[in-house]
């Protein structure tokens, strides 16, 4: 592993991943308590399963093919590219399945590796120390990201959705879509960071966007639930059964957060490690792009967009706590483009702008083209991401996108169109996916079935098995 | 023209310092933050004093009140 700084400096980022995909497994114990408590309790366990088994589903697929797609996809689609810059990585090193850095392993190289291609030269891009030993940190760190992005789609369609369609969706989204866009801007050799600019520190388009135009082509397809809508076209409330575990769901979101941003930085990097284009001695901390930033930086601006956006939705939704803490996410959420590089109040004042217009867009495209988002999700995500990358191109107009040479800066229209891009790799293969499953009837409950609740049968279940274990207790009573 | 003055990373770190747009407008942003901050409590005051307005005007006789008082 070379020299003792370099040494621990691996085993430092190694531990440092490690600690954020833990933090980032919050973000899923909150979405599920969320949901489950937005849901009607007729519809619990299903809404609970169906988010819950995008997890293992996601990471299965991620392993297989998701991580492979991140090395391959960064100038194109690795058998069509757009462009003819050379891949940073080869993928089947570094991400093929069947690959040895793919697996348990030490640093050292045996007779597979060796047979595989790999060594363990510094020079070696594809087989240096950082693969043998964080290949796994680093893997499971972006599958955290996946199963975010899917989850964020689960929200929106409870209480109508069949589970298997949503997991088809959830394994498109997760191990597909979103990391293609993670390839293209969101690596430091994409070709949407190279040729567009496009900046998005944490991941307001990559992630959210996305998963936002996502979610809105899902809903359109499943319409909205029953009762939902007036006969003359006004939307009714449908109330959280439970406000308490919706909120502590949210804020433990917020706390999963924390680990989303800490993963979206290279803790420790040497100048001579960015290829040589910094100067100096100085090591520092560095986005997703290798340019520098600083966990102070992230953390100013993180509790500065979070409060800015939960001030704000509390005013504009009276006082709501469902949107106060929807607010605060979609402040987050929204100066997340470009928080590496904010000045504190800037993130401020973007967190809290951002969540009204997303609060006012909700409302006006659930009225105008009856679209029933059960969590805000389009909302907070989707308007909230695209205005994020949006409004990074005019704060950030000018400043370089990447450390390396040949970079287009960072513009308003390079980040207007990355956010278009993002929103519709979402929106437009999942629309087309969600109209299949619906074609053969496999995206919508029966009606019958949604009346009465998804969780029917096993609510006769349990109250059979009360019944006869009561009946049974109360006949050994002497 | 770039919103930081940074047009490259191919500097020596040690001679960089803040990196955030717009340098030079810390005081315009202190007095735009104070002036969202002190904005807040004011509507949140107005916001508040209307909703107490509505608590009490919505049960005039105590049944409803007697019954939350009930129900603990």
């Amino acid at each position: 592993m070379g020299d003792n700084i370099s040494t621990l400096n691996v085993i430092f980022t190694e531990f440092y991943y490690w600690v954020t995909v833990v933090f980032m497994f919050l973000i899923h114990v909150g979405f599920c308590m969320y949901e489950v408590g937005a849901s009607r309790r007729k519809n619990h366990l299903h809404t609970l399963m169906k988010n819950t088994m995008a997890i293992p589903l996601v990471t299965v697929t991620f392993f297989f093919f998701g991580w492979w797609i991140y090395f391959a996809f960064p100038t194109g689609l690795y058998w069509i590219t757009f462009v003819s810059d050379a891949l940073f990585y080869d993928p089947n090193k570094v991400a093929a399945p069947w690959s040895p850095l793919m697996g348990t392993r030490l640093s050292g190289v045996n007779a597979a590796d060796a047979a595989y291609g790999i060594t363990n030269e510094a020079t070696d891009f594809n087989s240096s120390a950082i693969w043998h030993r964080l290949n796994g940190v680093f893997w499971a760190a972006f599958l955290l990201f996946s199963i975010t992005t899917a989850s964020i789609v689960s929200g929106a369609v409870i209480e109508r959705i069949r589970s298997g369609a949503f997991w088809f969706i959830a394994v498109l989204l997760g191990s597909v879509l979103w990391i293609t866009d993670a390839a293209w801007g969101w690596s430091a050799g994409g070709w949407m960071v190279k040729y567009l600019g496009y900046h998005d520190a944490y991941a307001s388009g990559v992630v959210h966007a996305i998963a936002g135009g996502a979610a809105l082509a899902t809903l359109i397809v499943l319409g909205p639930r029953i009762g939902k809508f007036r006969a003359d076209g006004t939307p009714r409330d449908i109330p959280p059964h439970n406000p308490w575990l919706v909120t502590i769901g949210l804020f433990l979101i917020y706390t999963g957060f924390w680990g989303f941003y800490a993963a979206c930085n290279i803790p420790m990097i040497a100048p001579a490690t960015i290829a040589g284009q910094i100067t100096g001695e100085t090591w520092t901390t560095t986005n997703i792009y290798l340019s520098p930033t600083s966990l102070s930086a992230i953390t100013f601006n993180f509790l500065m967009s979070l409060s800015g956006g939960m001030m704000a939705g509390y005013i504009f939704s009276k006082g709501n706590a469902f949107w106060t803490y929807s607010a605060g996410l979609c402040g987050i959420i929204a100066a997340s483009a470009g928080n590496d590089l904010y000045h504190p109040i800037q993130a401020m004042l973007i967190g809290a702008i951002v969540p009204f217009i997303a609060y006012k867009l909700h409302n006006w495209v659930e009225r105008r083209f009856k679209i029933d988002d059960a969590v805000g999700a389009v909302a907070v995500h989707g308007y909230g991401g695209f205005m994020g990358v949006v409004i990074a191109g005019f704060m950030l107009w000018g400043q370089p996108s990447s450390p390396y040479e040949g970079y287009a800066v960072i513009t308003p229209w390079g980040q207007i169109m990355g956010a278009l891009i993002m929103f519709f790799l979402g929106f437009i293969p999942v629309y087309i996916l969600a109209k299949v499953l619906n074609a053969f009837g496999l995206l919508r409950v029966p009606r019958k079935v949604e009346l009465e609740g998804l969780d029917f049968s096993n609510e006769q279940e349990y109250n059979s098995a009360v019944k006869d274990v009561i009946a049974a207790e109360r006949a050994m009573v002497k | 023209m770039s919103t930081n003055g940074m047009t490259s990373w191919a500097v020596d770190l040690k001679d960089v310092g803040a990196i955030y747009p717009f340098q030079g407008s810390e005081v315009v942003l202190v007095i735009l933050g104070l002036i969202f901050w002190i904005g807040w409590h004011v509507w949140q005051m107005r916001q508040e004093a209307a909703e107490i307005e509505r608590e009490e005007n919505a049960d005039r006789q105590g049944d409803e009140a007697r019954k939350a008082i009930d129900r603990y």
